[in-house]
């Protein structure tokens, strides 16, 4: 009889699986521990192994298939069996989903729980206000427009001023018609002439990694307190002990980056301030006794925060090493759920894409968050001269749950000792 | 292909399928003896014989019942209304019995009926020989209703009503059973239920209509591109359960614009579940109102020359479409 192979629960969060693509074929020969296929969870692409040797029999999931856990993929038996698709099995009981839920909760105040990819590194739209008014009826001097659906949706694709159009319907109503003529001709109205849409409006499905990031940072917006702190950094200890590294190393083939240098100093920071270093849980704080700390990777799909596990504990040349193998692995959707969940600490760095200074969202359970700026040269006064120097600004979120004012500050203020005597990080 | 009138594609497909399937049979007021009020079964009762081609007494709820009960022991009856104005009449047979008897047995019976037989007004026969009830019998699940507008539809769609294991409610329109048309002599020429047909093909307005209107609405069209350059598509539901949705969509898609022609009175009629479709799927697509021509709400009038203005009429789709593409 054929052994069927069900999705299986790849992470600690996932509940359904993509199926990416199939690596073998029906009838294809296997054996235990081949590679059958790749799968999307929330949080990475992993390849799904085969529990049973002999033949792939019948293939229940198309490439790009969504399957929830335990739904059958793949029928493994003997070359000729015939096998039928087994019946969709029926969702757990309501009061089994409950229990697991519970269970999840208190999962998740484990250390060794699951992690949300790093949060977004942008600026906050604090500023922003007021509705975007793509949903309300326009209106002119406070009077509906007459349009049909048509013509709204065609305006909005072109970007035409609505209120500039004059609706030749009934009623004055704005039809397709009109649309087009104030895009060919600025319109009767004046209408502003768009140069056509950046990109096609087009609906895309939410990916699996797109819908844990937006889940978590709301949850972590909305429900972690955040204050935030700015230091000011002298770089250029920093910047010139790296290139001196740099220059001893370049034989081994390692360039050390900033970033290294500033998770390794992290690290030390969190050893030096440990309350930085803890998780809320509700009832009682958890001090976390070793200093893991991940880092944010840019992926097309979203974020992921790999984690460099006892950065304190590891050179920087290790921690450089580290670093640039799990962001290949993350680039190439290769990482284990092991490889990014556990963080205790997390860095933000958009220093190299010119940003001088944000504020990161904090990654639940973390109680901070680090955001790097770039380095910039600015006049700054040294023994009462004005001279160059190189600047870098660092914003740290805080869960003020958990770390106060004050804590936050003294691990800002440890943090900015460690990047100004940077000789320390390495002994 | 020969061109024959409706009434004689009806026949065709009848003689047809008494030939093919012997548990077809034939039932109704006046089908053996005296040919069929409207004459559609002439000449069956002699090539069939009287156990296949059935008169009944004038008792609807009585011979649709009995049509009913033969059906669901294997028989394929088809019953003939003299006019289908008298549903009323079998109406808790109909609609307890035909269109439950599946889901009531849980999937073990079927009930394989087919009733047909003229409908709809404009034969000057007064109130109550006009009636067109396929919205009342389209409100049912379970029930199939079918109203061709040609002959070769009339042929196609009533081979495959009587192939069907569902109930089939199958109504010709009275003034329908003159008309000629070409039809093909295939005996297995089957137009399946519940895909409609694009009888004229245009980009400015897409009227949707069913039964005789689609023959007022393809002349309108034909005036409009002649006098107004206005390119107006017809779509010909053919069935109005199960309804083609899509077909209708498609072809809102390319015009933006609606007009629906009905000859049924206006309150929750069948263009009434249309209107509400097409905005619910594609109201995005509307570049206006969705309007409509119907029959004019009221009892059908037997004075001739009034009942025309009552029922939907070239003029009437004329400037309804004129309406629809210039709002």
């Amino acid at each position: 009889m054929a052994d069927i192979i069900e999705m299986p629960k790849l992470s600690d969060t996932m509940t359904v699986g993509t199926l990416v693509k199939w690596l073998k074929k029906e009838g294809d020969k296997v054996a235990t521990g081949d590679m059958l296929a790749e799968v999307e969870t929330d949080k990475a692409t992993m390849e799904l192994e085969c529990f049973f040797d002999g033949t792939l029999l019948k293939i229940f999931a198309p490439d790009g298939a969504q399957v929830e856990i335990g739904e059958p993929l793949c029928a493994v038996g003997a070359e000729g069996e015939t096998v039928e698709a087994p019946a969709k099995k029926e969702k757990p009981a309501a009061k089994e989903d409950d229990a697991s839920e519970e269970k999840s909760d208190d999962d998740s105040a484990e250390e060794s729980s699951d992690e949300a990819p790093a949060p977004e590194p942008t600026p906050e739209p604090e500023t922003s206000s007021g509705s975007s008014g793509s949903s309300a009826a326009p209106s002119v001097g406070g009077q509906r427009l007459r349009i049909s659906p048509l013509a709204r949706k065609l305006a909005a694709e072109k970007g035409i001023d609505l209120s500039r159009v004059k609706g030749t319907g009934t009623g004055g109503r704005i039809r397709r018609a009109d649309i087009l003529e104030a895009e060919k001709n600025g319109g009767p109205g004046g209408a502003y002439r768009s140069k056509g849409p950046i990109q096609e409006e087009k609906l895309t499905p939410v990916t699996n990694m797109r819908g844990t990031i937006a889940r978590r940072l709301v949850e972590s917006k909305t429900q972690i307190p955040h204050f935030y702190l700015d230091i000011e950094v002298d770089a250029a200890p920093l910047l010139a002990l790296r290139s001196q590294l740099n220059s001893g190393l370049s034989e081994d083939g390692v360039k050390l980056s900033v970033n290294d240098l500033i998770l390794k100093a992290s690290a030390e920071a969190l050893r030096k301030v440990p309350t930085v270093n803890c998780s809320w849980e509700g009832k009682q704080v958890r001090h976390h006794s070793r200093a893991h700390v991940s880092f944010a990777v840019a992926m097309p799909e979203g974020l992921i925060t790999p984690v460099v596990f006892d950065a304190h504990e590891k050179s920087v040349f290790d921690i450089s090493t580290e670093v640039r193998s799990l962001a290949k692995a993350a680039k190439t959707k290769k990482l284990q759920p092991k490889q990014f969940t556990g963080g205790t600490f997390c860095v933000s760095n958009l220093g190299m894409m010119g940003i001088n200074t944000f504020k990161a969202i904090i990654n639940p359970p973390n109680a901070a968050i680090l955001a790097v700026g770039t380095t910039v040269e600015k006049p700054v006064v040294v023994n009462g001269q004005i001279v160059i120097g190189q600047r870098m600004n660092l914003t740290l979120s805080c869960d003020h749950r958990v770390v106060d004012g004050a804590v936050g500050a003294e691990f800002l203020g440890a943090l900015k000792s460690l990047l100004e005597n940077p000789a320390l990080l390495l002994v | 292909m020969p061109e024959i009138t409706y009434r004689e594609a009806v026949r065709h497909a009848l003689a047809e399928e008494l030939e093919r399937d012997e548990n077809v049979v034939l039932m109704g007021e006046e089908v053996a003896q005296f040919n069929g009020a409207y004459k559609v079964s002439e000449g069956l009762l002699e090539k069939f014989g009287p156990k296949r081609i059935v008169d009944t007494p004038i008792t609807e709820a009585g011979f649709i019942g009995t049509g009913i009960g033969a059906s669901m022991l294997g028989i394929r009856p088809v019953m003939e209304l003299m006019f289908w104005s008298f549903y009323s009449v079998a109406f808790d047979q109909i609609l307890n019995n035909a269109a439950n008897v599946r889901y009531m047995s849980g999937g073990l019976i079927n009930c394989p009926i087919v009733i047909r037989g003229p409908a709809n007004g404009g034969t000057n026969v007064g109130a109550t020989h006009s009636h067109t009830p396929e919205n009342v019998l389209a409100n049912h699940p379970g029930v199939k209703v079918v109203v061709p507008a040609t002959p070769a539809d009339a042929k196609g769609l009533l081979k495959s009503a009587i192939r069907d294991n569902d109930p089939v409610f199958f109504l010709e329109n009275t003034m329908l059973y003159g008309l000629k048309g070409e039809v093909s002599e295939d005996k297995d020429l089957l137009i399946p239920l519940g895909v409609a047909d694009v009888k004229r093909e245009g980009t400015d307005l897409t009227i949707v209509t069913y039964g005789r209107s689609v023959l007022h609405s393809l002349e309108a069209a034909e005036k409009l591109a002649k006098e107004e350059k206005i390119n107006v598509e017809v779509v010909d539901l053919r069935s109005i359960r199960p309804l083609d949705i899509d077909t209708v969509l498609k072809s809102v898609a390319k015009t933006h614009r609606v007009l629906i022609v009905e000859e049924q009175k206006p309150f929750a009629s069948v263009g009434t579940q249309l209107g509400f479709m097409i905005q619910e799927e594609a109201f995005d697509q509307l570049d206006a109102p969705i309007i409509r021509v119907t029959t004019i709400d009221a009892p059908a009038i037997y004075s001739p020359p009034v009942e025309v203005e009552q029922l939907p009429n070239v003029d009437r789709v004329y400037t309804a479409a004129l309406q629809a593409v210039k709002s």
